[in-house]
């Protein structure tokens, strides 16, 4: 612990970010110590990211100082950054997927010779991975490593290249539960070495589980450091989102439009696919799913849930077996018809998987409407900034700036656009991975009480996630999927982590596969 | 690629300086050689450019040269707007002409108004069909566009010399290679006393459609989308592969246009040199254009000027044209490894 009044390892003074006319960053102090954990909370869009960024020499401020033990520096590229001890980690990884773990650890090190110094570099790889929990296979492929574990590898040529301060932006938003256990142990060991550690996240139980002090920003404002034996999840709430955070508006739904019960949206008949390259192969799936029901997918990332997934919409065709769409044999139908029939999907990277990135919001938001908004050859835009308004309301999402790039916007915002997308056209099955993925609290609450307001009204729901809390609380029906097989069924009596977790991770004492 | 709108200003800049680094690199290489011969350069470039714009000649020329830049720099465009990079402007000309020519010779005895429009389109299909080969190869994943699309390049000017070397040869000029001359009514109109010719308005309008549709309508949209990310437009249900085969098939079709307005409107007959390189300037043009169309129209331009005045220090100092190819190849090296750069590091 080190003790008030000690210089900061790193200190950020007056430092002001605008994007045209918006500032994203406006702060008037913001420092971190050596030896402590320093969560970042925020909503989404609050700036947090920026001013990662900002401290990481990616960005540039335009106006502001810095100071790194004591002394005023200039940070201008991560390289610079780097040589301060200044370490990052992204959101997406920046491992280079056909090296080894080895390969890419030590070509991230500065004035690396010429002739690789092999046994000096893996002796201070085995050496720090001991000591900081972060044991991979120095020789594995990076691209075959589990999410988990290419964080690690992250975190570890980090180290090796001399950082004493990392930035984590938002680390565990696609770990399962066990590896963010794994990283918060690691964090405690770096903490206890001396260094001085930034965690942005969403999740309030893990800054009050880890974090030694709570920084919360508000509109590019750090508006309040509570120390974590003083905080309460409410008053961080409250400075997060002012009044009465946690609220939600009356109805979301006009209730009396209920409909459209226990007719049969979605079955899947002993479905079996080998999907292409890289891929996990499903094998022998067979489930219903109902109109006015929930189903949760629980599993590990990586079992086949986007797999899962691209075969109901259409993505991946079945090499075996049917599936059904209310009734119809769907089994060879196109994207677009899947489409067209009422199914919405939320995919489990909306950069990547739902969103052009050079395009702008309003283009973005047309996309895949099939012809809903065509007029004539071109698109019936005042049509669809109406019904997007009324989406964006219903989910309590501030509207976005419609003329911007989607690349510009924040993970978070980025997940709203395409929730609002998605969910706008009262979808008759919603197809959701992870759907709550990079949001903050409310937009999360938000976001749960529409699918289960959707369900109300008849809609089928089925929900892919690795967060149990989230599966528990919207789930009718629990299916585990585990390598690509459903590995067991369970109903809400059943909901305890203790039962479902194993079999996530491949236990078998319920083998009849449901 | 570069987008229209938002980024419009951003876009004008980087025109501006492409028109300015084309220039700049035009004018060295020009003056280096006019000085190595022993030449003043700036004597010859004023003589060059007095030339070219001092009397209504040299400037209808330029236009002349400007039409076919235009409507290849089209064919590029389009398809690179969905990711797709055709370098087959130069292949699709030529099938253009090839199968206009194959009408205007089967024919000879329409009427003006029926048979020019029946050869636009014989132009616009003969392009299309050609680039349509490197969509299909393409949509089936078999041979990537950019390989087949340069391949097809050697193989249409060969099928237009087995055709004037064999069946069409004409009987009057047996010693030299080509078709016998269009009848009249074949042959596209010309305006003011000049080589400029009806292909201007097929430029024109090709460059029109090309903004409208990218910028106002639902297709432009799904395209753009493709073309910035191929996976998520998929995972919409955007159809991918009809795009592929029909925006080729139009992009092909424009760069047949070329096709058959030189042989309608300049030559008359088919004739084995119809293009000195047109679908690869115009390929140039549509990259360092961005894509855009009033972008195209500037880059077309400056290229017909280097040309011209290449053309013209030929004649007038000596200077081998070659230099113009040289100059174009560097151009485009250099453009294309900047292209390269920039999207690595980003
Ligand atoms: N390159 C950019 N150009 C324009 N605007 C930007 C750019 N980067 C960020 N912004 C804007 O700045 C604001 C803050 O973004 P930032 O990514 O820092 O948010 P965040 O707090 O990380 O949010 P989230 O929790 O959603 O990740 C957002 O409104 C975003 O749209
Ligand atoms: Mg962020």
């Amino acid at each position: 612990m080190t003790a008030e009044g000690e210089t900061p390892l790193l200190e950020a003074k007056g430092i002001v970010k605008r994007f045209g006319a918006l500032v994203a960053n406006e702060i008037s102090d913001f420092s971190v110590r050596g030896g402590e954990v320093l969560a970042l909370l925020g909503e989404n869009g609050a700036g947090k990211s920026t001013l990662a960024k900002i401290l990481y020499g990616y960005y540039t401020p335009d106006a502001g100082e810095i100071f790194v033990n004591g002394r005023q520096v200039e940070i201008a590229s991560p390289r610079d950054a780097r040589a301060l001890g200044i370490g990052m980690v992204f959101q997406n990884f920046t491992l280079i997927p056909a090296l080894s773990v080895f390969d890419n650890v030590a070509l991230f090190q500065k004035n690396l010779p010429a002739v690789v110094p092999r046994a000096e570099i893996l002796e201070r790889m085995r050496r720090y991975a001991g000591r900081f929990r972060l044991a991979v296979d120095p020789w594995m492929q990076a691209g075959q490593l589990a999410v988990g574990d290419q964080q690690k590898v992250e975190i570890l040529k980090q180290l090796l290249a001399g950082a004493r301060m990392l930035i984590l932006d938002e680390p565990t938003k696609v770990l399962a539960p066990q590896e963010s256990e794994g990283l918060f142990e690691t964090l405690a060991e770096l903490r206890a070495e001396g260094l001085g550690i930034v965690l942005i996240t969403h999740k309030l139980r893990e800054v009050l589980a880890c974090a030694d002090r709570i920084a919360v920003m508000r509109h590019g404002r750090v508006v309040g450091v509570v120390d974590r034996r003083e905080a309460k999840e409410e008053d961080l709430l409250a400075l997060m989102f002012g009044d009465k955070p946690m609220q939600l508006p009356p109805p979301l739904l006009d209730p009396a439009g209920r409909h459209d019960r226990g007719i049969r949206a979605l079955e899947l008949v002993d479905v079996s696919s080998s999907g292409g390259a890289g891929q996990t192969p499903l094998r022998n799936i067979s489930m219903k799913l109902q109109s006015g029901e929930i189903v949760g997918i629980a599993g590990v990332s990586g079992n086949g849930q986007r797999e899962f997934g691209d075969l109901i919409l259409g993505l991946q065709r079945p090499d075996a077996g049917i599936k059904l769409l209310w009734g119809e044999d769907a089994s060879r139908w196109s994207v677009a018809a899947v489409r067209d029939k009422g199914v919405a999907s939320v995919p489990d990277d909306p950069l990547a998987l739902a969103c052009v990135p050079g395009l702008t919001v309003r283009e973005n938001l047309v996309l895949g409407s099939g012809e809903r908004y065509s007029a004539g050859l071109g698109v019936d835009w005042r049509r669809l900034d109406a019904d997007m308004n009324r989406s964006f309301a219903r989910l309590g999402f501030p509207r976005p700036n419609l003329e911007a790039r989607a690349a510009t916007l924040s993970g978070g915002n980025l997940q709203r656009i395409v929730l609002a997308r998605e969910l706008a056209q009262q979808p008759r099955l919603i197809v959701a991975l992870y759907p709550t993925r990079g949001l903050d609290a409310r937009s999360t609450m938000m976001v749960r009480a529409l699918l289960r307001d959707m369900r109300d009204r008849g809609a089928a729901v089925l929900l892919i996630s690795e967060d149990l809390d989230e599966l528990f609380e919207v789930s009718d029906r629990l299916l585990v999927l585990f390598h690509g097989a459903i590995a067991a069924e369970f109903t809400p009596e059943d909901f305890r982590a203790d039962l479902v977790g194993p079999l996530m991770v491949g236990a078998t004492e319920q083998s009849d596969a449901a | 690629m570069r987008l229209d709108g938002a980024t419009l200003w951003a876009c004008a800049s980087a025109r501006a300086k492409g028109f300015a680094f084309v220039t700049a690199a035009a004018l060295g290489v020009f003056a280096t050689l006019l000085v190595a011969a022993g030449k003043d350069p700036l004597e010859a470039y004023i003589d060059t450019l007095t030339y070219v714009f001092g009397n209504a000649y040299g400037f209808s020329e330029l236009l002349v040269r400007m039409i076919p830049l235009m409507l290849t720099a089209v064919a590029a465009a389009l398809p690179a707007r969905i990711g797709l990079i055709n370098v087959g402007a130069e292949g699709q000309l030529y099938m253009g002409a090839w199968l206009a020519t194959a009408g205007a010779l089967a024919l000879p005895d329409l009427p003006a108004f029926v048979l020019l429009p029946l050869l636009t389109l014989l132009g616009f299909v003969g392009g299309g069909l050609w680039a349509l080969v490197a969509g299909v190869l393409r949509a089936l994943r078999l041979v990537n566009e950019t390989i087949s699309t340069l391949l097809l390049n050697y193989i249409a000017p060969l099928i237009v010399s087995y055709f004037i070397f064999g069946p069409w040869r004409s009987p009057e000029t047996a010693s030299y290679p080509q078709s016998p001359a269009f009848v009249e009514a074949a042959r596209l109109p010309t305006f003011f006393h000049s080589r400029v010719h009806f292909g201007l308005v097929y430029a024109l309008a090709s460059l029109v459609l090309y903004w409208l549709v990218m910028t106002r309508t639902r297709i432009g949209l799904d395209m753009r989308a493709i073309g910035g990310n191929p996976e998520a437009a998929r995972r919409l249900g955007i159809p991918i592969i009809r795009y592929i085969l029909t925006v080729m098939f139009i992009a092909g079709g424009v760069a047949g246009l070329a096709g058959m307005a030189e042989v309608t409107a300049i030559q008359g007959r088919l004739v084995s040199e119809l293009s000195p390189g047109y679908g690869f300037i115009g390929f140039l043009v549509s990259w360092l254009a961005g894509s855009s169309a009033a972008g195209i129209v500037t880059m077309s331009f400056l290229f017909a000027l280097i040309s011209s005045v290449g053309d013209i220090l030929q004649i007038t100092q000596g200077v081998p044209y070659a230099v113009v190819n040289i100059l174009m190849a560097v151009i485009l090296f250099i453009v294309l490894g900047r292209h390269s750069v920039g999207s690595v590091a980003r």
